[in-house]
C-alpha cells in the first residue's frame, strides 16, 4: 500500500525513448542470418586467439613421409600439406594473420577516410573539389592493382601489406563519407544549428557525425571481406606474409601445385577465406537493414 | 535565466537601442545571384537573380508577411536575413546597426532565429527534443543543466509537456508537435525577430490554426517581431500587420495589410488576391487570374518584370524598371500605373501624396 501511494505521489518521471543504437541492436537480434554470420565471425576470432590451445600440432612442423595426406587421415583430420604440415593446425593458426590482415586496415581507413570525406563534404566548394579530385586519382586504379602496386613498391611483409591495403580503402571510404555528408549538410537542422551561432567543428561533432557515421560504418564493414580477399591475394603473390608463416592466402599459393594430387586439401584455405568474407558481408547487410530507421 | 519567460510586452527590452520608431530590420539594396552551370565553355556565365536589389523594413513588434509565387525569392530573402547565405550586395541593419559591422554576426544570430517549413528535416533525428532545444543556448555558453531547464520551460510554453516529450526523438512526434519543438528551439536563444519560412504550410488545417494561435500568443508574451513567409493569403491576412508582395526577386508592393488586401495598386498583387479561392459560389472565378509560370529568373524580362503576364502592360513597361515608390503613408508599389507621369496611359497626372 505504501509503495503504491509513493508511486502516485512521486514526481512524474521524464519518459525517455530508447536511443537509436538500442533500436539497431533490437532489430539486428531479430535477423537470423546476420546473427549466424556474427556467431561464425566471433567463433573465428576466438579460434584465432586460442590457436595455441586448439591446434593439435605445431603448424610449422614438416614431415617428409606424411606429405599430402587426404582429408580424414587418422590423427590428421584435414590432411597435410605439401611439406607434411598438419592442415588443421595451419588453418587454425592461419586465422590469426588472415583476420589481422583482413580486419586491421578497415578501421584505420575508416578513421582517415571518414575524416577526409566529412571535411570535404561539409566544407564544399573549392576545398571539396581539391580533396575529392585527389581522392579520385587513387580511386581510378582498380583496388587489386593499387594494392599490388603499393605492396610491390613497399616490399613484402605484413606491415607493408597492411599499409597498402589501408591506402586502397581510404579513397573508397572518403567518397562514401563525402556523399553522405553532402546530403546531411543540406538539411535544415544543419542550417538551424548555423543560425544558432554554432561554429563548424561543433556542428560537425553534434549534428553531422551522428548522422553520417552509421552509413559509413556499414560500408566499412562490407570492406572487411574485400580486405580479406585482397590480403590473401597479396600473400598469394608473395607480397604479404612470408613463408613459413601460416596465412590462408599464402597456403592457397603453396598448395596450388598439389591441386591435381589432392584437390580437397588444396581448396581448404580458399573455403576458409570464402566463409569468413561471406560472414562479414552477411553481417554488414544485416547491419544496414537494422540501421534503416524508416522501417 | 528564466525571467524572459515572464517578461510582458510593456517592459522595455534592454537590448532595444533605437526606440520603437527605429525599424528592427532595415534591408538596403540586397542582391543575391546564384551562378548556374553555363551551357558551353565560352558561353557567358549565367546567374539566377534570386533576389535582385530589394529594400524593405521590418518594424518593431509587427508581423511582416511575405507572399509570392514559388521561386520569387521569398526563401532566399529569409536565408539572406538569417545570414545563412552571403549577400552579393547590400546590407542589413539590425536596430540601426550594420550586421557584421557594429553588431557582430554572433550577437545578431542570438537575436534572429528561424523556423523552417520542413519540420522533420529541421530537427536532428539523433538528438532528443530537449537536446535539440537546448543546443543553441549551450553553444552560447549556458551550462547544460540551465539550458535543459530552459528547454523544458519552453516546451511547456509551446504546449508540449516536458515529461512526455523532452526525452523523445523527432520521428516519434507528429508534424504539428515537431513544429512546436522547432518554435521552442527558435525561442531558446531569446530572439527579437523570428523568421517563419512557410512554418505552417506543411501542417493540417486544424493543426495549422493551433500553431498560428500559439505564434500569436508567443509574440505577445515575448514581445517578438515576425517575418512571416507564406503562400497562403488567408493565413497572411490573419497573421500579418503589413504585407510584402514579391515577384521574380523584386518587391512588387509593400504596405499595410488592409492597403494590400483592400486597395492594392499593383496588378500582380491584384492577380494573387483574385486567385484566392472564394467561399461564395457566385464569386468563383472560372478564368485563372494569372496564366502560365513566372518567367525564368535567369533571363528576367526587361523593364517591369511582370509585363509579360500583366494585362495592363504597355510598351513603356518593357523599357522602364518601375521603382518601389510610396503611394500613400501605408503603401508602396513598383508599378508605372501608379507613378505620376510615367508614360503609362493609366498613370496619374499628379502625385497625390
Amino acid at each position: 500500500m505504501t509503495a503504491i501511494t509513493a508511486d502516485i505521489v512521486a514526481v512524474p518521471r521524464i519518459i525517455r525513448s530508447p536511443g537509436f543504437w538500442h533500436g539497431v541492436i533490437r532489430r539486428l537480434s531479430r535477423d537470423p542470418v546476420a546473427l549466424v554470420a556474427l556467431c561464425i565471425v566471433i567463433a573465428l576470432i576466438a579460434i584465432a586467439i586460442l590457436a595455441p590451445y586448439l591446434a593439435p600440432y605445431d603448424p610449422a612442423k614438416t614431415s617428409v613421409i606424411r606429405r599430402l595426406k587426404p582429408i580424414g587421415t587418422p590423427g590428421y583430420l584435414l590432411g597435410t600439406d605439401e611439406l607434411g604440415r598438419d592442415m588443421l593446425s595451419r588453418l587454425i593458426y592461419g586465422a590469426r594473420l588472415s583476420l589481422v590482415m583482413g580486419v586491421i586496415p578497415v578501421p584505420i581507413a575508416f578513421i582517415i577516410g571518414s575524416t577526409i570525406g566529412i571535411i570535404a563534404g561539409y566544407a564544399g566548394g573549392i576545398v571539396n573539389t581539391l580533396i575529392m579530385r585527389t581522392v579520385d586519382v587513387f580511386y581510378a586504379f582498380p583496388s587489386v592493382l593499387l594494392a599490388v602496386a603499393l605492396s610491390g613498391a613497399l616490399g613484402s611483409g605484413l606491415t607493408n601489406a597492411l599499409v597498402s591495403l589501408t591506402v586502397v580503402f581510404i579513397p573508397q571510404i572518403a567518397r562514401v563519407a563525402e556523399s553522405v555528408t553532402t546530403q546531411v549538410r543540406r538539411l535544415d537542422y544543419v542550417d538551424a544549428a548555423r543560425a544558432s551561432g554554432a561554429n563548424a567543428p561543433t556542428i560537425i561533432v553534434v549534428h553531422v557525425l551522428s548522422n553520417v557515421l552509421g552509413p559509413i560504418f556499414v560500408f566499412a564493414t562490407s570492406l572487411i571481406s574485400v580486405s580479406m580477399i585482397l590480403a590473401s591475394g597479396l600473400s598469394f603473390l608473395g607480397l604479404g606474409v612470408r613463408p613459413p608463416d601460416a596465412e590462408w592466402g599464402l597456403m592457397l599459393n603453396s598448395l596450388r601445385t598439389a591441386i591435381y594430387v589432392n584437390p580437397y586439401v588444396a581448396a581448404l584455405p580458399g573455403v576458409m577465406i570464402f566463409v569468413t568474407s561471406i560472414c562479414f558481408n552477411l553481417f554488414s547487410d544485416g547491419l544496414r537493414t537494422a540501421m534503416d530507421v524508416k522501417s | 535565466m528564466t525571467d524572459y519567460l515572464h517578461r510582458s510586452m510593456g517592459d522595455l527590452d534592454p537590448r532595444d537601442r533605437g526606440g520603437p520608431a527605429q525599424p528592427l530590420v532595415s534591408v538596403q539594396g540586397l542582391v543575391k545571384h546564384f551562378p548556374v552551370k553555363s551551357s558551353g565553355l565560352f558561353q557567358p556565365r549565367k546567374v539566377v537573380r534570386a533576389v535582385d536589389s530589394i529594400n524593405f523594413e521590418i518594424l518593431k513588434g509587427e508581423t511582416l508577411g511575405v507572399v509570392g509565387e514559388s521561386g520569387c525569392g521569398k526563401s532566399t530573402t529569409a536565408r539572406l536575413l538569417m545570414q545563412l547565405v552571403k549577400p552579393d550586395k547590400g546590407e542589413v541593419l539590425f536596430d540601426g546597426e550594420t550586421v557584421g559591422g557594429a553588431i557582430s554576426l554572433g550577437d545578431y544570430r542570438r537575436q534572429v532565429q528561424m523556423v523552417f517549413q520542413d519540420s522533420y528535416a529541421s530537427l536532428n533525428p539523433r538528438l532528443t527534443i530537449e537536446e535539440s532545444v537546448s543546443f543553441g543556448p549551450r553553444v552560447h555558453g549556458v551550462p547544460a543543466q540551465t539550458a535543459i531547464a530552459r528547454a523544458h520551460d519552453l516546451l511547456h510554453r509551446v504546449g508540449l509537456e516536458p515529461n512526455r516529450f523532452a526525452g523523445r526523438y523527432p520521428h516519434e512526434l507528429s508534424g504539428g508537435q515537431r513544429q512546436r519543438v522547432n518554435i521552442a528551439r527558435a525561442l531558446a536563444l531569446e530572439p527579437r525577430l523570428v523568421i517563419l519560412d512557410e512554418a505552417v504550410s506543411a501542417l493540417d488545417k486544424s493543426v495549422e490554426a493551433q500553431v498560428l494561435n500559439l505564434l500569436l500568443d508567443l509574440k505577445r508574451d515575448f514581445g517578438l517581431t515576425y517575418l512571416f513567409i507564406s503562400h497562403d493569403l488567408n493565413v497572411v491576412r490573419f497573421m500579418c500587420d503589413r504585407v510584402m508582395v514579391m515577384y521574380l526577386g523584386k518587391v512588387a508592393e509593400i504596405g499595410s495589410r488592409d492597403a494590400i488586401f483592400e486597395r492594392t495598386k499593383h496588378p500582380y498583387s491584384a492577380a494573387l488576391l483574385a486567385s484566392m479561392p472564394s467561399m461564395d459560389p457566385q464569386a468563383r472565378a472560372l478564368e485563372p487570374p494569372l496564366v502560365g509560370d513566372p518567367p525564368s529568373p535567369i533571363d528576367p524580362p526587361s523593364g517591369c518584370r511582370f509585363h509579360t503576364r500583366c494585362k495592363f502592360a504597355e510598351d513603356i513597361c518593357a523599357q522602364i524598371v518601375p521603382p518601389l515608390a510610396a503611394i500613400s503613408q501605408a503603401q508602396s508599389a513598383a508599378c508605372l500605373m501608379s507613378m505620376p507621369r510615367s508614360g503609362h496611359s493609366h498613370a496619374p497626372v499628379h502625385g497625390d501624396l
